[in-house]
Protein backbone atom coordinates (compact mmCIF):
# COMPACT_ATOMS: atom_id res chain seq x y z
CA UNK A 1 0.00 0.00 0.00
CA UNK A 2 2.93 2.64 1.25
CA UNK A 3 4.26 1.22 -2.12
CA UNK A 4 1.63 1.95 -4.19
CA UNK A 5 1.38 5.44 -2.81
CA UNK A 6 4.89 6.55 -3.17
CA UNK A 7 4.55 6.31 -6.82
CA UNK A 8 0.66 7.40 -6.55
CA UNK A 9 2.15 10.82 -8.63
CA UNK A 10 3.78 8.42 -11.38
CA UNK A 11 0.50 6.53 -11.74
CA UNK A 12 -1.46 9.86 -12.19
CA UNK A 13 0.43 11.35 -14.70
CA UNK A 14 0.60 8.13 -16.24
CA UNK A 15 -3.13 8.19 -16.45
CA UNK A 16 -3.02 11.46 -17.50
CA UNK A 17 -0.92 10.35 -20.96
CA UNK A 18 -3.75 7.78 -22.07
CA UNK A 19 -5.49 9.52 -24.26
CA UNK A 20 -2.45 10.75 -25.93
CA UNK A 21 -0.94 7.56 -25.90
CA UNK A 22 -3.90 6.21 -27.22
CA UNK A 23 -4.61 8.61 -30.32
CA UNK A 24 -0.87 8.64 -31.17
CA UNK A 25 -1.56 4.52 -31.22
CA UNK A 26 -4.39 5.31 -33.51
CA UNK A 27 -2.41 7.74 -35.69
CA UNK A 28 0.63 4.79 -35.98
CA UNK A 29 -2.12 2.06 -36.78
CA UNK A 30 -3.24 4.34 -39.60
CA UNK A 31 0.10 4.02 -41.78
CA UNK A 32 0.61 0.65 -41.69
CA UNK A 33 0.01 -1.43 -44.51
CA UNK A 34 -3.49 -2.95 -44.60
CA UNK A 35 -4.57 -6.02 -46.65
CA UNK A 36 -8.46 -4.51 -47.65
CA UNK A 37 -8.55 -1.51 -49.47
CA UNK A 38 -9.89 1.67 -47.20
CA UNK A 39 -8.97 0.33 -44.18
CA UNK A 40 -6.19 2.58 -43.89
CA UNK A 41 -8.34 5.83 -44.14
CA UNK A 42 -10.85 4.08 -41.51
CA UNK A 43 -8.00 3.61 -38.79
CA UNK A 44 -6.52 7.14 -39.95
CA UNK A 45 -10.44 8.09 -38.75
CA UNK A 46 -9.81 6.36 -35.42
CA UNK A 47 -7.41 9.13 -34.32
CA UNK A 48 -10.24 11.84 -35.05
CA UNK A 49 -12.41 9.66 -33.17
CA UNK A 50 -9.99 10.25 -30.00
CA UNK A 51 -9.45 13.91 -30.50
CA UNK A 52 -12.92 14.21 -30.57
CA UNK A 53 -13.97 11.89 -27.70
CA UNK A 54 -11.06 13.19 -25.24
CA UNK A 55 -11.64 17.05 -25.88
CA UNK A 56 -15.17 16.44 -25.27
CA UNK A 57 -14.75 14.65 -22.06
CA UNK A 58 -11.36 15.57 -20.56
CA UNK A 59 -9.82 18.47 -22.29
CA UNK A 60 -7.44 18.58 -20.07
CA UNK A 61 -6.14 15.42 -21.10
CA UNK A 62 -5.47 16.45 -24.74
CA UNK A 63 -3.92 19.82 -25.03
CA UNK A 64 -3.63 21.53 -27.51
CA UNK A 65 -0.11 21.14 -28.14
CA UNK A 66 0.10 17.79 -28.10
CA UNK A 67 -2.62 17.65 -30.85
CA UNK A 68 -0.39 20.16 -32.56
CA UNK A 69 2.65 17.29 -32.98
CA UNK A 70 0.19 14.26 -33.28
CA UNK A 71 -0.96 16.10 -36.61
CA UNK A 72 3.12 16.65 -37.33
CA UNK A 73 3.66 12.94 -37.23
CA UNK A 74 1.38 12.27 -38.68
CA UNK A 75 1.91 14.59 -41.93
CA UNK A 76 5.66 13.07 -41.40
CA UNK A 77 4.50 9.80 -42.11
CA UNK A 78 2.11 10.26 -44.59
CA UNK A 79 4.27 12.90 -46.60
CA UNK A 80 1.30 15.14 -47.02
CA UNK A 81 2.49 18.89 -46.32
CA UNK A 82 3.84 19.38 -43.20
CA UNK A 83 1.23 20.96 -40.93
CA UNK A 84 -1.75 20.18 -43.32
CA UNK A 85 -2.55 17.65 -40.55
CA UNK A 86 -1.73 19.69 -37.75
CA UNK A 87 -4.34 22.33 -39.04
CA UNK A 88 -7.01 20.48 -39.31
CA UNK A 89 -6.55 18.50 -36.01
CA UNK A 90 -6.06 22.12 -34.19
CA UNK A 91 -9.61 22.78 -35.74
CA UNK A 92 -11.24 20.01 -34.76
CA UNK A 93 -9.76 20.77 -30.49
CA UNK A 94 -11.45 24.17 -31.15
CA UNK A 95 -14.30 23.69 -32.70
CA UNK A 96 -15.13 20.70 -30.56
CA UNK A 97 -14.02 22.61 -27.42
CA UNK A 98 -16.22 25.42 -28.02
CA UNK A 99 -19.24 23.38 -28.53
CA UNK A 100 -19.07 20.66 -25.74
CA UNK A 101 -21.14 22.22 -23.64
CA UNK A 102 -24.17 21.91 -25.82
CA UNK A 103 -23.13 17.74 -25.90
CA UNK A 104 -21.59 16.72 -22.87
CA UNK A 105 -24.94 15.25 -20.74
CA UNK A 106 -27.27 14.76 -23.42
CA UNK A 107 -27.81 11.54 -25.71
CA UNK A 108 -25.42 9.79 -27.55
CA UNK A 109 -27.31 10.24 -31.32
CA UNK A 110 -26.36 13.83 -30.54
CA UNK A 111 -22.93 12.84 -29.61
CA UNK A 112 -22.91 11.00 -32.59
CA UNK A 113 -24.19 13.23 -35.24
CA UNK A 114 -21.97 16.18 -33.55
CA UNK A 115 -18.86 13.82 -34.69
CA UNK A 116 -20.22 13.28 -37.78
CA UNK A 117 -20.13 17.26 -38.32
CA UNK A 118 -17.27 17.27 -37.06
CA UNK A 119 -15.58 14.81 -39.64
CA UNK A 120 -17.36 16.23 -42.87
CA UNK A 121 -15.59 19.74 -42.16
CA UNK A 122 -12.47 18.01 -40.93
CA UNK A 123 -12.15 15.95 -44.32
CA UNK A 124 -13.64 18.96 -45.84
CA UNK A 125 -10.70 21.03 -44.90
CA UNK A 126 -8.27 18.23 -45.44
CA UNK A 127 -9.30 18.22 -49.09
CA UNK A 128 -9.58 21.86 -49.79
CA UNK A 129 -6.05 21.90 -48.23
CA UNK A 130 -4.57 19.04 -50.34
CA UNK A 131 -6.19 20.57 -53.50
CA UNK A 132 -4.72 24.03 -52.53
CA UNK A 133 -1.26 22.58 -51.93
CA UNK A 134 -1.24 20.38 -54.94
CA UNK A 135 -2.60 22.82 -57.17
CA UNK A 136 -5.01 20.24 -58.75
CA UNK A 137 -8.24 19.21 -58.21
CA UNK A 138 -8.02 15.88 -56.34
CA UNK A 139 -10.63 13.40 -56.44
CA UNK A 140 -12.67 12.85 -53.06
CA UNK A 141 -14.05 9.58 -53.58
CA UNK A 142 -11.81 7.40 -51.46
CA UNK A 143 -11.61 10.01 -48.12
CA UNK A 144 -15.71 9.97 -48.68
CA UNK A 145 -15.55 6.27 -47.93
CA UNK A 146 -13.37 6.61 -45.58
CA UNK A 147 -15.46 9.21 -44.01
CA UNK A 148 -18.85 7.04 -43.87
CA UNK A 149 -17.06 3.88 -42.82
CA UNK A 150 -15.58 6.01 -39.89
CA UNK A 151 -19.13 7.36 -38.57
CA UNK A 152 -20.29 3.53 -39.21
CA UNK A 153 -17.74 2.35 -37.03
CA UNK A 154 -17.38 5.25 -34.38
CA UNK A 155 -19.73 3.64 -31.34
CA UNK A 156 -17.46 0.37 -31.31
CA UNK A 157 -14.31 2.84 -30.78
CA UNK A 158 -16.02 5.14 -28.44
CA UNK A 159 -17.14 1.83 -26.48
CA UNK A 160 -13.15 1.03 -26.59
CA UNK A 161 -12.17 4.77 -25.55
CA UNK A 162 -15.41 4.92 -22.83
CA UNK A 163 -14.07 1.61 -20.96
CA UNK A 164 -10.77 2.64 -21.15
CA UNK A 165 -11.73 5.42 -19.43
CA UNK A 166 -13.79 4.00 -17.01
CA UNK A 167 -10.89 1.33 -16.18
CA UNK A 168 -7.75 3.48 -16.17
CA UNK A 169 -8.56 7.03 -15.55
CA UNK A 170 -11.33 6.27 -13.53
CA UNK A 171 -14.48 8.30 -14.51
CA UNK A 172 -17.96 7.60 -15.40
CA UNK A 173 -19.92 8.23 -18.69
CA UNK A 174 -20.71 11.55 -19.68
CA UNK A 175 -23.07 10.53 -22.12
CA UNK B 1 -12.58 38.84 4.57
CA UNK B 2 -9.24 40.88 3.56
CA UNK B 3 -7.89 37.48 2.37
CA UNK B 4 -10.93 36.13 1.03
CA UNK B 5 -11.02 39.13 -1.48
CA UNK B 6 -7.46 39.20 -1.89
CA UNK B 7 -7.60 35.68 -3.27
CA UNK B 8 -10.78 36.64 -5.47
CA UNK B 9 -8.34 39.36 -6.83
CA UNK B 10 -5.57 36.77 -7.54
CA UNK B 11 -8.03 34.14 -9.04
CA UNK B 12 -9.59 36.44 -11.16
CA UNK B 13 -6.12 37.74 -12.61
CA UNK B 14 -5.19 34.45 -13.06
CA UNK B 15 -8.36 33.18 -14.97
CA UNK B 16 -7.83 35.63 -17.89
CA UNK B 17 -4.36 35.38 -18.31
CA UNK B 18 -4.63 31.88 -19.02
CA UNK B 19 -7.71 32.10 -21.11
CA UNK B 20 -5.25 34.88 -23.33
CA UNK B 21 -2.41 31.86 -23.37
CA UNK B 22 -4.73 29.39 -24.77
CA UNK B 23 -6.03 31.65 -27.37
CA UNK B 24 -2.55 33.25 -28.57
CA UNK B 25 -1.69 29.08 -28.29
CA UNK B 26 -3.93 28.00 -30.93
CA UNK B 27 -3.19 30.74 -32.89
CA UNK B 28 0.36 30.34 -33.15
CA UNK B 29 0.04 26.79 -33.71
CA UNK B 30 -2.13 27.87 -36.23
CA UNK B 31 0.19 30.37 -37.76
CA UNK B 32 3.20 27.66 -37.55
CA UNK B 33 0.90 24.87 -39.24
CA UNK B 34 0.60 27.45 -42.08
CA UNK B 35 4.00 28.45 -41.95
CA UNK B 36 5.30 24.55 -42.20
CA UNK B 37 2.62 24.78 -45.06
CA UNK B 38 4.19 26.96 -47.06
CA UNK B 39 8.09 25.83 -46.35
CA UNK B 40 7.24 22.09 -47.06
CA UNK B 41 5.41 23.20 -50.29
CA UNK B 42 8.19 25.25 -51.34
CA UNK B 43 10.71 22.20 -50.23
CA UNK B 44 12.99 23.81 -47.77
CA UNK B 45 15.29 21.35 -46.86
CA UNK B 46 15.04 21.49 -43.30
CA UNK B 47 11.54 21.19 -43.03
CA UNK B 48 12.20 18.08 -45.12
CA UNK B 49 14.70 17.20 -42.57
CA UNK B 50 12.44 17.36 -40.03
CA UNK B 51 10.32 15.33 -41.20
CA UNK B 52 12.82 12.70 -41.86
CA UNK B 53 13.94 13.10 -38.32
CA UNK B 54 10.55 12.50 -37.38
CA UNK B 55 10.21 9.45 -39.53
CA UNK B 56 13.33 7.82 -38.95
CA UNK B 57 12.26 7.97 -34.95
CA UNK B 58 8.71 6.36 -35.62
CA UNK B 59 9.20 3.81 -38.41
CA UNK B 60 10.80 1.40 -35.63
CA UNK B 61 7.76 1.62 -33.94
CA UNK B 62 5.48 1.48 -36.68
CA UNK B 63 7.71 -2.11 -38.30
CA UNK B 64 7.04 -3.59 -34.62
CA UNK B 65 3.03 -2.66 -34.96
CA UNK B 66 3.55 -4.41 -38.74
CA UNK B 67 4.36 -7.68 -37.17
CA UNK B 68 0.96 -8.92 -35.89
CA UNK B 69 -0.62 -7.45 -39.00
CA UNK B 70 1.36 -9.48 -40.96
CA UNK B 71 1.31 -12.47 -39.34
CA UNK B 72 -2.49 -11.94 -39.69
CA UNK B 73 -2.13 -11.40 -43.21
CA UNK B 74 -0.11 -14.64 -43.35
CA UNK B 75 -2.30 -16.43 -41.70
CA UNK B 76 -5.33 -15.79 -43.89
CA UNK B 77 -3.00 -16.56 -47.39
CA UNK B 78 -2.41 -19.79 -46.11
CA UNK B 79 -5.68 -20.96 -44.90
CA UNK B 80 -7.03 -19.40 -48.86
CA UNK B 81 -3.82 -21.20 -50.54
CA UNK B 82 -4.84 -24.42 -48.61
CA UNK B 83 -8.19 -24.06 -50.72
CA UNK B 84 -7.04 -24.14 -53.92
CA UNK B 85 -4.10 -26.39 -53.36
CA UNK B 86 -4.81 -28.76 -56.08
CA UNK B 87 -5.24 -25.64 -59.17
CA UNK B 88 -2.48 -24.17 -58.05
CA UNK B 89 -0.46 -27.38 -58.17
CA UNK B 90 -1.78 -28.03 -61.90
CA UNK B 91 -1.18 -24.66 -62.89
CA UNK B 92 2.64 -24.74 -61.02
CA UNK B 93 2.76 -27.87 -63.62
CA UNK B 94 1.43 -26.36 -66.66
CA UNK B 95 3.67 -23.40 -66.02
CA UNK B 96 6.88 -25.74 -65.21
CA UNK B 97 6.59 -27.44 -68.57
CA UNK B 98 6.41 -24.18 -70.38
CA UNK B 99 9.18 -22.80 -69.08
CA UNK B 100 11.49 -25.64 -69.75
CA UNK B 101 10.69 -24.72 -73.24
CA UNK B 102 11.29 -21.20 -72.70
CA UNK B 103 14.82 -22.39 -70.95
CA UNK B 104 15.89 -24.41 -73.88
CA UNK B 105 14.70 -20.53 -76.34
CA UNK B 106 16.62 -18.78 -74.06
CA UNK B 107 19.90 -20.87 -74.13
CA UNK B 108 19.97 -20.61 -78.26
CA UNK B 109 18.99 -16.75 -77.94
CA UNK B 110 22.17 -16.27 -75.93
CA UNK B 111 24.40 -18.25 -77.41
CA UNK B 112 23.09 -16.01 -80.98
CA UNK B 113 23.26 -12.53 -79.03
CA UNK B 114 26.68 -13.09 -78.06
CA UNK B 115 27.90 -13.87 -81.31
CA UNK B 116 26.01 -11.61 -82.91
CA UNK B 117 27.68 -9.21 -79.84
CA UNK B 118 30.77 -10.23 -80.82
CA UNK B 119 30.50 -9.37 -84.60
CA UNK B 120 29.16 -6.15 -83.79
CA UNK B 121 31.37 -4.83 -80.91
CA UNK B 122 28.52 -4.16 -79.02
CA UNK B 123 28.75 -2.06 -76.09
CA UNK B 124 26.39 -3.17 -73.16
CA UNK B 125 24.06 -1.20 -71.24
CA UNK B 126 25.38 -0.19 -67.73
CA UNK B 127 24.55 -2.97 -65.47
CA UNK B 128 22.28 -1.81 -62.33
CA UNK B 129 23.03 -2.10 -58.46
CA UNK B 130 19.72 -3.06 -56.21
CA UNK B 131 18.47 -2.74 -52.97
CA UNK B 132 15.85 -5.01 -51.48
CA UNK B 133 14.08 -3.49 -48.93
CA UNK B 134 10.70 -4.34 -46.98
CA UNK B 135 7.45 -1.75 -47.21
CA UNK B 136 7.29 -0.56 -43.56
CA UNK B 137 4.12 1.71 -43.89
CA UNK B 138 1.95 2.16 -46.70
CA UNK B 139 1.69 5.72 -45.95
CA UNK B 140 -0.68 8.51 -48.02
CA UNK B 141 -4.38 8.14 -47.58
CA UNK B 142 -6.81 9.59 -49.97
CA UNK B 143 -5.09 12.17 -50.76
CA UNK B 144 -1.19 11.32 -50.94
CA UNK B 145 0.08 8.15 -52.16
CA UNK B 146 3.90 6.92 -51.12
CA UNK B 147 5.48 4.25 -48.87
CA UNK B 148 7.95 3.68 -46.31
CA UNK B 149 10.64 1.71 -46.62
CA UNK B 150 13.27 0.07 -44.29
CA UNK B 151 16.55 0.81 -46.50
CA UNK B 152 17.73 4.74 -46.37
CA UNK B 153 20.80 6.88 -47.13
CA UNK B 154 22.62 3.96 -44.83
CA UNK B 155 22.20 1.33 -47.46
CA UNK B 156 23.18 4.23 -50.24
CA UNK B 157 19.51 4.81 -51.21
CA UNK B 158 19.58 7.76 -53.12
CA UNK B 159 16.61 10.41 -54.40
CA UNK B 160 14.83 9.81 -57.89
CA UNK B 161 16.12 5.86 -58.00
CA UNK B 162 13.18 4.03 -59.99
CA UNK B 163 11.39 1.39 -57.27
CA UNK B 164 9.69 -1.78 -58.97
CA UNK B 165 8.85 -5.02 -57.40
CA UNK B 166 8.95 -8.12 -59.30
CA UNK B 167 10.08 -6.16 -62.65
CA UNK B 168 7.46 -4.04 -62.56
CA UNK B 169 7.52 0.09 -61.73
CA UNK B 170 5.98 1.07 -58.25
CA UNK B 171 7.20 4.29 -58.25
CA UNK B 172 10.64 6.22 -57.26
CA UNK B 173 12.01 7.52 -53.96
CA UNK B 174 11.48 10.72 -53.34
CA UNK B 175 12.95 11.32 -50.03
CA UNK B 176 15.74 9.63 -48.53
CA UNK B 177 16.15 9.34 -44.25
CA UNK B 178 19.28 7.38 -42.93
CA UNK B 179 17.30 4.47 -41.97
CA UNK B 180 14.00 5.37 -44.39
CA UNK B 181 12.95 6.06 -47.54
CA UNK B 182 9.52 7.58 -48.64
CA UNK B 183 8.85 6.29 -52.56
CA UNK B 184 6.22 8.57 -54.35
CA UNK B 185 4.27 5.87 -56.01
CA UNK B 186 3.45 6.32 -59.66
CA UNK B 187 -0.26 6.46 -58.91
CA UNK B 188 0.41 9.79 -56.96
CA UNK B 189 -0.86 13.22 -58.43
CA UNK B 190 2.75 14.35 -58.11
CA UNK B 191 4.13 11.49 -60.06
CA UNK B 192 5.14 11.84 -63.68
CA UNK B 193 7.28 9.10 -65.80
CA UNK B 194 8.06 9.10 -69.89
CA UNK B 195 6.38 5.90 -70.97
CA UNK B 196 6.37 4.95 -74.24
CA UNK B 197 3.91 2.06 -75.65
CA UNK B 198 6.39 -1.31 -76.08
CA UNK B 199 4.58 -2.20 -78.93
CA UNK B 200 4.78 0.91 -81.93
CA UNK B 201 7.09 3.30 -79.56
CA UNK B 202 4.86 6.28 -79.32
CA UNK B 203 6.15 8.43 -76.41
CA UNK B 204 4.16 9.74 -73.70
CA UNK B 205 4.02 10.89 -70.11
CA UNK B 206 2.02 8.48 -67.30
CA UNK B 207 0.64 10.61 -65.11
CA UNK B 208 -0.45 9.90 -61.81
CA UNK B 209 -4.40 11.35 -60.64
CA UNK B 210 -4.64 9.66 -57.08
CA UNK B 211 -6.61 6.25 -58.77
CA UNK B 212 -5.52 3.36 -59.58
CA UNK B 213 -5.59 4.15 -63.12
CA UNK B 214 -2.74 6.96 -63.86
CA UNK B 215 -3.22 8.47 -67.37
CA UNK B 216 -0.99 8.84 -70.51
CA UNK B 217 -0.80 12.60 -71.66
CA UNK B 218 1.22 13.80 -74.62
CA UNK B 219 0.61 10.68 -76.55
CA UNK B 220 0.47 11.66 -80.39
CA UNK B 221 -2.53 11.84 -81.68
CA UNK B 222 -2.26 9.24 -84.14
CA UNK B 223 -1.14 6.84 -82.25
CA UNK B 224 -2.62 3.37 -83.00
CA UNK B 225 -3.11 2.34 -79.25
CA UNK B 226 -5.61 0.30 -77.97
CA UNK B 227 -6.75 -1.86 -74.93
CA UNK B 228 -4.09 -4.12 -73.79
CA UNK B 229 -0.62 -2.80 -75.31
CA UNK B 230 2.05 -2.96 -72.52
CA UNK B 231 3.54 0.26 -71.14
CA UNK B 232 7.22 0.92 -70.31
CA UNK B 233 9.58 3.54 -69.13
CA UNK B 234 11.33 5.62 -72.34
CA UNK B 235 14.00 6.35 -70.12
CA UNK B 236 13.95 9.87 -71.51
CA UNK B 237 14.84 12.30 -68.60
CA UNK B 238 17.63 10.15 -67.23
CA UNK B 239 15.60 9.62 -64.02
CA UNK B 240 14.33 5.99 -64.85
CA UNK B 241 16.56 3.70 -67.06
CA UNK B 242 14.61 2.08 -70.45
CA UNK B 243 12.47 -0.91 -70.46
CA UNK B 244 11.10 -0.89 -67.34
CA UNK B 245 7.65 -2.29 -67.52
CA UNK B 246 4.97 -0.25 -66.21
CA UNK B 247 1.53 -1.35 -67.02
CA UNK B 248 -1.00 -2.29 -69.82
CA UNK B 249 -3.62 -0.04 -71.41
CA UNK B 250 -6.86 -0.45 -69.57
CA UNK B 251 -8.76 1.92 -71.35
CA UNK B 252 -8.15 4.10 -74.73
CA UNK B 253 -10.80 6.31 -75.82
CA UNK B 254 -10.30 9.89 -77.99
CA UNK B 255 -10.25 11.96 -74.84
CA UNK B 256 -8.18 9.81 -72.14
CA UNK B 257 -6.22 6.39 -72.16
CA UNK B 258 -5.60 4.99 -68.84
CA UNK B 259 -3.08 2.35 -67.67
CA UNK B 260 -3.52 -0.65 -64.93
CA UNK B 261 -0.31 -0.78 -63.40
CA UNK B 262 1.05 -4.07 -63.29
CA UNK B 263 1.93 -4.22 -59.68
CA UNK B 264 -0.75 -5.48 -56.95
CA UNK B 265 -0.80 -2.95 -54.70
CA UNK B 266 -2.81 -5.35 -52.02
CA UNK B 267 -0.01 -7.66 -52.08
CA UNK B 268 3.31 -5.65 -52.48
CA UNK B 269 5.57 -6.01 -49.26
CA UNK B 270 8.98 -5.62 -50.61
CA UNK B 271 10.85 -3.66 -53.25
CA UNK B 272 13.73 -3.22 -55.25
CA UNK B 273 15.26 0.20 -55.53
CA UNK B 274 17.27 0.41 -58.71
CA UNK B 275 20.83 2.32 -59.44
CA UNK B 276 21.40 2.41 -62.81
CA UNK B 277 23.92 5.35 -62.24
CA UNK B 278 21.00 7.97 -63.32
CA UNK B 279 20.89 11.43 -61.93
CA UNK B 280 18.70 12.65 -64.50
CA UNK B 281 17.18 16.42 -63.32
CA UNK B 282 18.56 15.47 -60.17
CA UNK B 283 21.60 17.09 -58.54
CA UNK B 284 24.80 14.56 -59.04
CA UNK B 285 25.02 12.52 -55.96
CA UNK B 286 28.22 10.95 -54.55
CA UNK B 287 29.34 7.67 -56.54
CA UNK B 288 28.89 4.46 -54.48
CA UNK B 289 31.67 2.54 -54.45
CA UNK B 290 30.60 -0.75 -55.25
CA UNK B 291 33.11 -2.97 -52.31
CA UNK B 292 31.35 -0.83 -49.60
CA UNK B 293 27.82 -1.27 -50.80
CA UNK B 294 28.37 -5.07 -50.64
CA UNK B 295 29.46 -4.83 -47.02
CA UNK B 296 27.27 -2.81 -45.75
CA UNK B 297 23.96 -3.74 -46.29
CA UNK B 298 22.14 -5.72 -43.76
CA UNK B 299 21.64 -9.34 -44.34
CA UNK B 300 17.57 -9.11 -45.19
CA UNK B 301 19.19 -6.24 -47.71
CA UNK B 302 20.38 -7.74 -50.76
CA UNK B 303 22.61 -6.11 -52.90
CA UNK B 304 24.28 -7.08 -56.26
CA UNK B 305 25.88 -5.99 -59.38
Amino acid sequence: MNFLSDFAWLIRYLQSAIPIVITLFFVLLGQLQMPLQYLSDIITGFAVISIYYWVMFRPELMPIIFVFFLGIIQDSLSGAPLGLNSLVYLFIHALVYNQRRFIVGKSFWLFWGGFAIVLVLAVFCTWCLASIVQGSYLAPEAAVIGLIMTIIIFPAIVWLLGNTQRRFIGSARFY
Amino acid sequence: MAKRSAKVSIAGMVLPVRLWTQRFAFLGLVLLSLTLMLFSRAEISSVSQVRLAIVDLVTPVIFVFSKPVQAMEGLVSNVERLFFLNQENQNLRESNARLIQWVEEARKLNIENATLRAQLEYVPDKRSQFVTARIVADTGGAFFHSLLINAGARQFVRRGQAVVWQGALIGRIAEVGNRTSRVLLMIDINSHIPVMVESTSDRAILAGNNTSRPVLEFLPDNSPISRGDRIVTSGHGGVYPPGLVVGTVAQATDSTVSVKPFVDWSKLNQAVILDYGLDGILPPPERVPTSALQTEVSSDLKTKQ
